[in-house]
């Protein structure tokens, strides 16, 4: 079952993150990302849920991680000026291993940059958003059904995992307004996962006692199991430490429950990580993501229609990147791979740190505007 | 009977890491025992601190603690007082931490009216990073990164509280343990944000420098710039400005944040009209 809403992409995610259990928003005003708020203001207190708009981004992460640490799914919306000013607390969730969804309406940048014009630059500050080492998880949306499926997997993923999840969506995703296909409610609600717990004995709790590659069992608060959290480096029940070992253990851990995890398993979850279209027997890749995806659909059909056989590889789970994938389409396609995106090539250096080689065509662009599909056919027509 | 601190204590991380002497340690006792006096189920309780040796506090206190970011506590702890209202909330910063970077946080919790307790422990120096200047190290006294003499102006405090619309702004200094006990119980029955600016002493990193190494001179030292409100009001202006006033220095009912918060919710169930201008005494 699945049901039809006409909306725009970033009323489409705050919806979603009610639906998927969100009962706490806080944040700051920033174009092109403020209508998440908007509508968080109108939809959480219908179900009984929290919203308060803070002084400055800082704060508006700062409340949400407060409300998720005390076991209140929670997330916050912003762009990537806002991402900046919050680096710091992203890292104390990344640490301190606190769910949190983090919504990114990408803009031109840097520093204010073009506020009202789409890019994808934000990509590389979605993997490294903050000092320190450790794995993010960052999914992108490409389409409106896109801001309400991924956003519901993101709020998933920061539980499975302990951490926050980026949810990026670029500002014409966020702005664009049509009908969007959504699974039902019910089908949603079947699909939510809620952050482990430990129901023995109060003084037997150690929430960071957990072995190589898994994530914190932090219990809600409030219930009886007193712990503390810090953003310092800590030991088995969350209280400051320096001791090497158990640094290094940290580190490797908070690197490892994500991006060992995903290589090994192919994935962090069951969803698809990346949608291709016409690939099987296509002999050019156009790859793309986001509001670009849209574009390369379109320069796929048109290069069909040319006799130029093109297909288009799609990932949604940017960070860590598919890269099982990705190495298969680097072998199978070898120079025929066509990179597009909305930035100097930031995703183009992780496909060529995964499949090893830089032979491939790019069509960067990082001057407000979107790239047309006919851009993208002349561009594949001169590699063929 | 003597009062049994260890029921509230996570005892096996005593000793603090504070230094001898410091009056973080007075302030965590009378914390405890103001605690104690409301008679507060510590499963209810959340202290939350930022960074500075006051940022230790909350790691000694057997409840739900929470050591957050430089400057950082009142937003957090707006998140975690917001989520959870029957939550008893308590925030322990520094001078550093609350005036200085995380100005903004403190002028908007007292603003906003949230009911946290906030206790600010200004000890006129930022100490754990070895003794640079503070919004509130007075003008002239010598610090590290001061090196010819301090010249940037003070913070008052208890009046910025004042003026950003604090319902409960009091200050005490840690000399008397049972005073400022006292002043935390009435800051902990308020309900909205309370503002307790507690005066300490960090005889290691401003004293030492100043003129005044041992705790006692330190200590000494609050004692000379301080003079309970009631006698304050009394002196001429000229003396006013060199004393700074204790006690209870305004306490106001207002419309509390989350209780504000609870009608947000029923009119957006219907169970109410919208919100008006008409729901508020305050107009402008």
């Amino acid at each position: 079952m699945a049901r039809e809403e006409i909306s725009t992409g970033n009323e489409l995610c705050s919806m979603a993150a009610i639906d998927a259990g969100a009962m706490f928003f806080s944040g700051y005003p920033i174009t092109p990302s403020s209508e998440v708020m908007h509508v968080a203001s109108d939809l959480l207190p219908e179900v009984g849920g929290k919203f308060i708009q803070m002084e400055d981004e800082i704060g508006g992460i700062c409340a949400a991680l407060g409300a998720s640490m005390t076991g209140v799914k929670s997330y916050t919306a912003t762009s990537g000026p806002g991402i900046s000013l919050k680096a710091e607390q992203i890292g104390l969730g990344f640490i301190a291993e606190i769910p949190l969804v983090i919504v990114n309406v990408m803009r031109g940048g840097p520093s204010t940059g073009l506020p009202t014009r789409v890019s994808q630059a934000d990509i590389g500050q979605a993997q490294y958003p903050t000092h320190g080492d450790f794995a993010s998880i960052t999914l992108c949306a490409g389409s409106l059904t896109e801001c309400y499926t991924q956003t519901v997997r993101a709020f998933n993923l920061a539980e499975k995992y302990m951490t926050p999840v980026f949810i990026l969506l670029d500002e014409t995703i966020g702005h664009m307004h049509g009908k969007a296909i959504i699974p039902d409610l019910a089908e949603v609600k079947a699909s939510i996962v809620n952050r482990a717990t430990f129901d023995g004995a109060p003084a037997d709790y150690k929430p960071y006692d957990v072995p190589m590659n898994k994530p914190a069992v932090l219990n809600p608060m409030f219930k009886g199991y007193k712990y503390h959290i810090t953003g310092l480096h800590h030991g088995h029940e969350g209280f400051p430490t320096e001791d090497a070992v158990q640094c290094e253990f940290n580190i490797e851990r908070l690197v490892g429950k994500i991006n060992t995890v995903a290589a090994e398993n192919d994935g962090l979850d069951d969803l698809p990580d990346y949608e291709e279209y016409m690939l099987d027997d296509a002999e050019v890749c156009i790859i793309a993501y986001g509001s670009i995806g849209l574009g390369a659909y379109e320069a796929v059909n048109k290069l069909r229609e040319q006799g130029i056989k093109a297909g288009m590889f799609r990932p949604i789970l940017l960070w860590p990147s598919p890269a099982k994938r990705l190495v298969e389409i680097g072998a199978k396609f070898k120079d025929k791979i066509f990179i597009t995106e909305l930035n100097m090539g930031q995703y183009s250096k992780e496909i060529e740190r995964v499949i090893k080689r830089n032979d491939f065509t790019t069509l960067l662009k990082a001057n407000g505007r979107p790239i047309a599909p006919a851009e993208m056919v002349a561009k594949v027509k001169e590699m063929m | 009977m003597a009062f049994n601190y260890d029921k509230y204590l996570r005892v096996n991380k005593m000793p603090t890491l504070w230094c001898w002497g410091c009056g973080d340690g007075v302030i965590l006792k009378a914390t405890i025992r103001a605690i104690d006096k409301m008679g507060w189920d510590m499963n209810n309780v959340c202290v939350v601190s930022g960074i500075g040796c006051s940022g230790r506090f909350s790691s000694y206190i057997d409840c739900n603690t929470v050591h957050t970011t430089h400057g950082r506590t009142i937003a957090y702890a707006t998140g975690i007082k917001l989520a959870n209202p029957h939550i008893n909330v308590i925030v322990v910063a520094g001078d550093g931490d609350s005036l200085a970077i995380g100005g903004n946080h403190t002028i908007h919790g007292c603003r906003r009216n949230i009911n946290l307790n906030f206790i600010l422990i200004n000890n006129f120096i930022y100490g754990l990073t070895n003794s640079q200047i503070s919004p509130t190290t007075p003008q002239g006294m010598w610090c590290v990164s001061a090196q010819n003499g301090n010249i940037d102006p003070t913070f008052n405090a208890s009046n910025l509280a004042i003026g950003a619309g604090a319902s409960f702004v009091a200050r005490e200094s840690m000399i008397d343990p049972k005073k400022l006990e006292k002043i935390l119980v009435k800051s902990f029955e308020h309900k909205g944000f309370s503002f307790v600016e507690v005066l300490s002493n960090c005889h290691i990193n401003l004293g030492r420098k100043n003129k005044m190494a041992s705790a006692m001179e330190n200590l000494n030292w609050i004692d000379s710039i301080t003079v309970g409100k009631k006698k304050w009001d009394t002196l001429p202006e000229d003396e006013q400005l060199n004393l700074l006033p204790t006690g209870v220095l305004r306490q106001v009912e207002q419309p509390e944040y989350t209780d504000m918060y609870e009608e947000v919710i029923k009119a957006a169930q219907g169970k109410r009209g919208k919100i008006t201008q008409a729901d508020f005494v305050k107009k402008i």
